[in-house]
């Protein structure tokens, strides 16, 4: 069952708005159009929808809170800062159907109360950017967007701004700072966006993704997408496979899809044999073969003890060293952790050297329990997720390939990856 | 309003000047209401926008983990080897900036490079030496 990609993968659609019209975009704005705001609300509450960038919040709770609360103006954002190593689904939607994107925003401006919407695309998204400006033009000049909708009350306008290479502004908060023109850090929570979130104003921030399940939800209504998938988080999710799969692609399936399926089925294998599969980017966690059975719902991933995160799942084969890809995932949050609070931007550097010096085979024994405290503590005190997931990987790859980490300390890496540079 | 234009004025400046100038972030304080310290602040936050001129290609090697499996170390090796220069750096002649980045949303294509605002996925040594050859030949 296709949702998101239904007119993607049609040969030779372009996703311009001519194709998408012809193809029933933009039924369900009209349709919306004709409903209240509450019934819209109330219609993507019962599909059971959850945010797609990773928290996994019900979309249709965020939409209600946003609604009921007495400010105004209030705000649509759109977070298609997707930089979470591994993920690439909602730059696949911006660069090739991109109106779907723009109605489903236009439908939950409606829903809120909102007038204007904003896109903040991640500043290496080129093409998503010029695809989604290219679309805007289009829907103003069709009167899509702009004043009094189509001839009804109904007012609404998008507008895109430019990330600049932050992947901590893929954080809510730290997203609304960057989109007012300040450094991109986390903002304590709460209050929420919900209250208080662009401009101080009440601001529904979510995902590309998530966005653009809103039109099917409002066209086939609530319930119809909430018998599709997992009960627990229902619908259709992006899955981006990568890393040593033969085919790294990305996979609309619903939710109680099982991660064997996926490799071997629409990847096609590991090449060399699996070894592990990290989930959710390299944030989440990791999973080993015998727990492939697993199916891909927020729900069962964080009982496997792991997190589905954005939907990106890289495959590990037989030849990698969990200790040398620890070191890797921990070096890219050093690099990207923002700086505000402490416990992140010391926690990710001491991390980082405690295992570059276990890969370089100087590690001393105490350092695996460092390591795995400073993980709790990161978890229990960093102000935003960056720094509270940082160490996730690293923590599973030391539960679950402790061997391998007990080698190192006695200089020796098993697989021959480590100790020669 | 005013402060929300500065991402975009930063992104203007160093798209025309290939680096924000003490001069253009002093005009860009002035016209926003800013103080030069808060426009240099933001600007050294984010990975996009730099103190120093960049060269006419900039080239960003993706080193997420994705793409680290698939060989980007060897290709920055190559274009390290190649260039002369370190990531971080401008080749004398100012043509090439070399940097490592941080993941682009190409995995499915890994190994992946970015130079100035087109990506390339499935990248080799070869075709590496392609893409110079192509910018060269711009130059």
């Amino acid at each position: 069952m296709k949702i998101l990609l239904k007119r993607i993968e049609k040969k030779d659609y372009r996703g311009t708005l001519e194709e998408y019209l012809q193809e029933g975009g933009y039924e369900a704005l009209r349709k919306t159009l004709e409903m209240e705001p509450s019934g819209v609300i109330a219609e993507v509450k019962r599909s059971g929808l959850v945010g797609r960038g990773g928290a996994g919040f019900p979309t249709g709770l965020k939409w209600e809170l946003t609604a009921k609360v007495p400010d105004s103006p209030k705000y649509v954002v759109c977070n298609a800062d997707e930089g979470e190593p591994g993920t690439f689904k909602d730059r696949i939607i911006m660069e090739r159907d991109p109106h779907l994107l723009l109605e489903g925003m236009m439908i939950c401006g409606y829903a809120i109360g909102a007038r204007q919407g904003y896109i903040y695309v991640r500043g290496e998204y080129t093409e998503s950017y010029r695809r989604l400006e290219a679309a805007i033009q289009e829907a103003r000049e069709r009167h899509l967007l702009g004043e009094k909708i189509q001839g009804t009350d109904f007012s609404f306008d998008i507008y895109l701004y430019k990330g600049a290479g932050a992947y901590v502004c893929g954080e809510e908060t730290a997203l609304l700072d960057s989109l007012e023109g300040k450094r991109g850090e986390a903002r304590l929570r709460p209050p929420y966006p919900a209250t208080s979130g662009f401009r101080g104003k009440p601001t529904v921030v979510n995902n590309v993704e998530t966005l653009s399940c809103i039109p099917a939800i409002i066209l086939n209504g609530g319930e119809w997408y909430s018998k599709i998938g997992s009960e627990g988080s229902p619908g259709t999710k992006l899955y981006c496979l990568s890393g040593d799969v033969r085919n790294p692609g990305v996979y609309e399936l619903p939710t109680d899809v099982t991660l064997e399926e996926l490799v071997s089925e629409y990847g096609r294998g590991v090449e060399g044999g699996a070894k592990a599969a990290l989930t959710g980017g390299i944030s989440g966690g990791l999973l080993t073969p015998e727990q492939f059975k697993v199916t891909l719902d927020y729900k069962s991933m964080l009982k496997a003890g792991t997190g589905l995160g954005s939907g990106a799942i890289i495959m590990l084969n037989q030849r990698r060293c969990m200790v040398d890809v620890a070191l890797r995932c921990l070096e890219f949050f050093e690099h990207e952790s923002c700086g505000k609070c402490a416990p992140c931007r010391e926690g990710t550097k001491r991390a980082r050297e405690l295992l570059q010096k276990i890969r370089r085979g100087n590690g001393d024994s105490a350092s695996l329990e460092l390591l795995l405290e400073l993980q709790r503590v990161m978890y229990d005190t960093c102000i935003c997720g960056l720094g509270q997931s940082a160490l996730n990987v690293t923590k599973a790859c030391i539960e679950r390939f402790k061997g391998e980490f007990e080698e190192h300390l006695r200089g020796r890496c098993v697989v021959g990856v480590c100790g020669h540079d | 309003m005013g402060r929300q234009a500065l991402l975009p004025c930063l992104h203007l400046i160093q798209e025309k000047l290939g680096c924000v100038t003490p001069e253009a972030a002093t005009l860009v304080a002035k016209k926003l209401g800013l103080s030069r310290g808060e426009v240099f602040s933001v600007a050294s936050f984010y990975g996009m926008f730099s103190r120093e001129r960049e060269g006419k290609f900039v080239i960003r090697v993706c080193v997420s983990l994705p793409c680290y499996l698939k060989g980007a170390r060897e290709i920055l090796q190559y274009l390290q080897g190649e260039l002369g220069v370190k990531p971080g750096q401008t080749t004398p002649d100012g043509l090439f900036t070399l940097k490592e980045t941080s993941c682009l949303g190409f995995c499915d294509g890994a190994p992946a490079v970015m130079v100035n605002d087109k990506t390339y996925g499935r990248v080799t040594v070869d075709k590496m030496k392609e893409i110079l050859q192509q910018c060269r030949e711009k130059a």
